[in-house]
């Protein structure tokens, strides 16, 4: 039990420490990836956002990148408007405001989408969080005065006191800080009553509602966090990037979420993030060798589900044992 | 308060043409443990997954410590105090033995709304999870996952977990079910000790195990009580004998 | 209202649900009997287009091109079962979702390294090229109507085929029963392996019947996919007549949306806000619609009869 422990807390440390180090030396010693290492840190969020319901909470979300969408025009259309003026009332470029408008955004299309969709399970759960992921696609598309599928340039980004998010390295330093909060809070909450009472309905719902639990506030509660959360992440990716587009919430992206969990090992602290950092090397590596590089990704994205070599962090147990995600409670 | 805690009236249950419940009356006393004992396809099952919520009678009424109760959720019931145990093992079995229990005490604590502090270090939630085991005789057991254990334990466990909830009434159904009889001793073992502190009603086959532990016994056959009465009163009982035990 | 435009809009939404019956019979059928999440099936769906193009070019016909890519996308659909598909039936429905997330990847990707990255515009030949009048001032391309035509004939066929024969009968069997068909001796993953084939099938005719009206590309299968997904959830996973109601409904209501909802929006608000607001709604419908059946009935319109 302790050494296991202390091996993936160990683990998690390495890799943050790690995510936090490299790109800002290689920034200092001259090659440039201080942007794609942003762009990774904001997935991470995500992917640990979808971490809390998927691994945790035993829910299939297959919209997550919805809330990441909202999050990104939450901020970008705000800024919009301080720049081209009209609707006074979200006009602004006021930092504080875009990040708890898209936390707030977030949280609020997680609570309407989240009360329907928790009402089904298994493949209905995963389809009917896919519809509503396209729903909110397809309006954005039609949004012509945010640029339709064109997508929306950001002109001005967020403005925060002491830092400049102009800077790379301010931006990049400000995301990371937020992976770490986030990364303790999801502990901190895993942990907790409500974690033990959200693990237990993944694994047996109806023993949790014997014993007097209900189930469906626990997981609409933590369907809501994990919204916000990744509104959160969608915010500082429109300001990494100062572009936000439709395309953020195609149904693919909320695919890689689910690929960037479940490979770097769902119900760990650290592994969406290390599904996060395999996923964007492997892009970035194998997409330099060739312009086919999908194939040899989904190639091994195929056999690491015929293997069942998903989960990462999980390697590093002290036991060797590799559980296998088919595995489980059914009952 | 009244001596009777539970209290079924003319409860009615079909499933198509068959009458699953058939206008079964009966009670449980408080601190009593009451049998219902039956052939296969008695409907002792369809009877108590309609105690615990998880059917609707067609008609008929369920009062619970004076409280009509029959049109209420699981989870409202087991909040009064009705703590099941299901025939087919139910734990979560990810999770030790010690956080099963554990949770089931923290579902009497309050909501569970609650995002911060560790739950695996308070102890108004691990102290009594952990006496409840000790009083079973499974402390040693606590750091174990449920998935590890094996199928006697993990009945044992089952009862835990009900008791843990602090019910004022236990449905325990087949507690013996699939067991050897060196596991069925420990659990008689278990519910023995609970003898006359817990109303406890039970459905089980083991004839056994009923006649040590039952206060009281009815039997249910074709959904029809057909005998309620003292284990010596059940022996003796004529269209028992006829009717369950197949004599002439 | 103009009527003519309404009948015409009325065919179309037709021809759309009938590829979306196409694509859904073939997802039902997998979800309902192999409890399988196939989202590779949009894949199969551009397979059959972009081999349909290539025989079209190859023999001269399209009509040949059909005829020889329907075996040809069912061999495909059944390499696919035999080398990935056939090891995830007794996988969860999330392992089920990122092995065929998987596959889309391969699937896209071979295409571009097959055909390039353009599209391929298929030609029709001249008899099916022109317009039909329907009645004295209804015109429809020839081709969408052979679309409907076909669409409602292969429907007519499935009904047949599973309510009326032996393979039929273990179809059924096989989605209340699975062990049951197993026990009596029938081979279910040979069973298997030709209902996926037979799903692929379908879908690849979808592709087919479509290719030549918007080109094969990269890619086609994965938004029209997600599509019949709602199709399969509003029907009642597992149930073809479902399926084919949902898909004629979903394909009218879209189309017919997309047309006719600024208009009905200008009855209760300012031509202004009708105009802005119509083309959103009208895009998220399908979903609403998706969203309002399940939050009502969980299960979808007609769920089958209950598994055992």
């Amino acid at each position: 039990m302790m050494v296991q422990f202390l091996k993936n807390r160990a683990l998690t440390f390495i890799v943050l420490g790690l995510l936090g180090t490299v790109p800002l030396l290689m920034f200092w010693s001259g090659s440039d990836y201080l942007s794609l290492a942003t762009k990774l840190v904001c997935l991470c969020i995500a992917a640990t956002s979808l971490n809390l319901i998927l691994g945790y909470g035993g829910m299939v979300s297959f919209g997550h990148a919805v809330f990441f969408g909202i999050g990104a025009y939450a901020v970008g259309i705000p800024a919009y408007h301080s720049v081209y003026g009209g609707m006074d009332l979200i006009a602004t470029s006021n930092g504080f405001f875009h990040i708890g408008f898209a936390i707030v955004l977030a949280a609020l299309f997680a609570l309407i989408t989240g009360a329907i969709s928790l009402r089904t399970k298994g493949i209905h759960f995963i389809m009917i969080t896919l519809a509503f992921s396209q729903m909110m696609f397809y309006f954005l598309l039609s949004l012509d005065t945010y640029g339709g599928d064109d997508g929306l340039t950001i002109d001005e980004r967020s403005q925060l006191p002491f830092i400049s998010l102009d800077n790379s390295v301010h931006m990049f330093l400000l995301s990371f800080g937020a992976l770490l909060i986030c990364l303790y809070m999801v502990h901190r909450i895993v942990n907790s009553r409500f974690g033990l009472v959200l693990q237990g309905a993944k694994d047996n719902e109806e023993r949790m509602a014997a014993i007097g639990y209900n189930t469906f506030a626990y997981r609409l509660t933590a369907y809501v966090i994990s919204g916000a959360m990744c509104g959160l992440a969608g915010a500082l990716f429109a300001n990494s990037e100062s572009f936000v587009f439709p395309e953020l919430i195609d149904w693919t992206r909320s695919g890689e979420l689910i690929f960037m969990v479940i490979l770097g090992g769902g119900g760990t602290i650290i592994g969406p993030v290390i599904g996060g950092i395999v996923f964007i090397v492997l892009e970035d590596v194998l997409s330099r060798f060739t312009i086919y590089w999908h194939l040899p990704f989904g190639i091994m994205l195929i056999l690491a589900v015929l293997l069942g070599r998903t989960g990462i962090a999980n390697w590093f147990k002290s036991d060797g044992a590799i559980k296998k995600p088919a595995e489980g409670n059914h009952e | 308060m009244s001596d009777v805690i539970l209290r079924i009236d003319h409860l009615v249950k079909s499933f198509g043409g068959v009458q699953a419940t058939d206008d079964v009356c009966l009670d449980v006393q408080r601190n009593e443990t009451h049998a219902i004992i039956g052939p296969n396809g008695a409907g002792k099952t369809t009877l108590i997954s309609q105690l615990s919520g998880g059917l609707k009678p067609d008609s008929g009424s369920i009062i619970f410590n004076d409280q009509d109760i029959t049109n209420l959720p699981v989870q409202k019931r087991c909040r009064l105090g009705l703590a099941r145990s299901f025939q087919i093992t139910s734990l979560v079995m990810s999770m030790t033995v010690l956080d099963n229990v554990a949770l089931a005490v923290q579902a009497q604590d309050g909501h569970s709304f609650r995002f911060w502090k560790p739950a695996r270090s308070i102890s108004k939630l691990r102290g009594p999870a952990m006496d409840i085991l000790a009083d079973a005789n499974l402390q040693k057991k606590a750091d174990t996952v449920v998935s590890a254990l094996s199928h006697g334990e993990r009945r044992q466990i089952e009862i835990a977990v009900a008791l843990a909830t602090n019910p004022q009434l236990m449905l325990l159904d087949e507690p013996m079910a699939g067991m050897g009889p060196s596991e069925s001793a420990s659990m008689v073992e278990m519910l023995k000790s609970l003898n006359g502190t817990k109303s406890i009603l039970l459905i089980e086959h083991d004839m056994d195990a009923v006649f040590t532990l039952a206060d009281r016994i009815s039997v249910l056959v074709y959904g029809r009580i057909i005998a309620t009465g003292s284990p010596q009163d059940i022996r003796e009982n004529q269209n028992v004998r006829r009717a369950y035990l197949g004599e002439t | 209202m103009d009527t003519t435009l309404l009948f015409i809009q009325f065919l179309n939404g037709m021809q759309l649900g009938v590829l979306l019956f196409l694509l859904a019979a073939g997802l039902s059928l997998t979800f309902g009997i192999m409890d399988l999440v196939n989202l590779a099936h949009g894949s199969l769906y551009m397979a059959g287009a972009f081999i349909c193009a290539s025989l079209t070019f190859w023999t001269g016909s399209f009509i040949w091109g059909v005829l020889l890519a329907i075996p040809a996308v069912a061999l495909v659909g059944y390499v696919t079962e035999f080398l990935v598909i056939r090891h995830l039936y007794t996988r969860s429905h999330l392992d089920h979702v990122l092995a065929t997330f998987g596959l889309i990847l391969v699937f896209d990707t071979s295409v571009h390294l097959i055909w390039g990255s353009q599209g391929i515009a298929v030609p029709l030949p001249a008899f099916l090229d022109g317009q039909v009048t329907l009645f004295t001032d209804v015109v429809f391309p020839t081709f969408r109507l052979v679309i409907i035509l076909a669409g409602l004939l292969i429907a007519a066929g499935l009904y047949y085929l599973v309510n009326h024969t032996r393979i039929g009968m273990l179809i059924r069997a096989g989605a209340s029963n699975r062990t049951m068909v197993s026990a009596l001796g029938i081979n279910i993953q040979f069973l298997f392996s030709m209902i996926f084939a037979l799903g692929a099938v379908l879908a690849g005719i979808a592709g087919m019947l479509i290719s030549p009206i918007s080109e094969a590309s990269i890619g086609m299968g994965n938004q029209i996919i997600i599509t019949a997904f709602v199709v399969i959830v509003v029907g009642g996973v597992g149930s073809m007549k479902g399926a084919f109601i949902a898909a004629i409904m979903i394909g009218l209501i879209d189309t017919l949306g997309r047309s006719y909802l600024d208009t009905i929006f200008k009855l209760f608000m300012s031509s202004n806000a009708a105009e802005t607001s119509a083309p959103a709604v009208s895009a998220m419908l399908i979903y609403i619609l998706m969203a309002v059946v399940l939050a009502l009935r969980p299960q979808g319109l007609f769920p089958p009869k209950a598994r055992g």
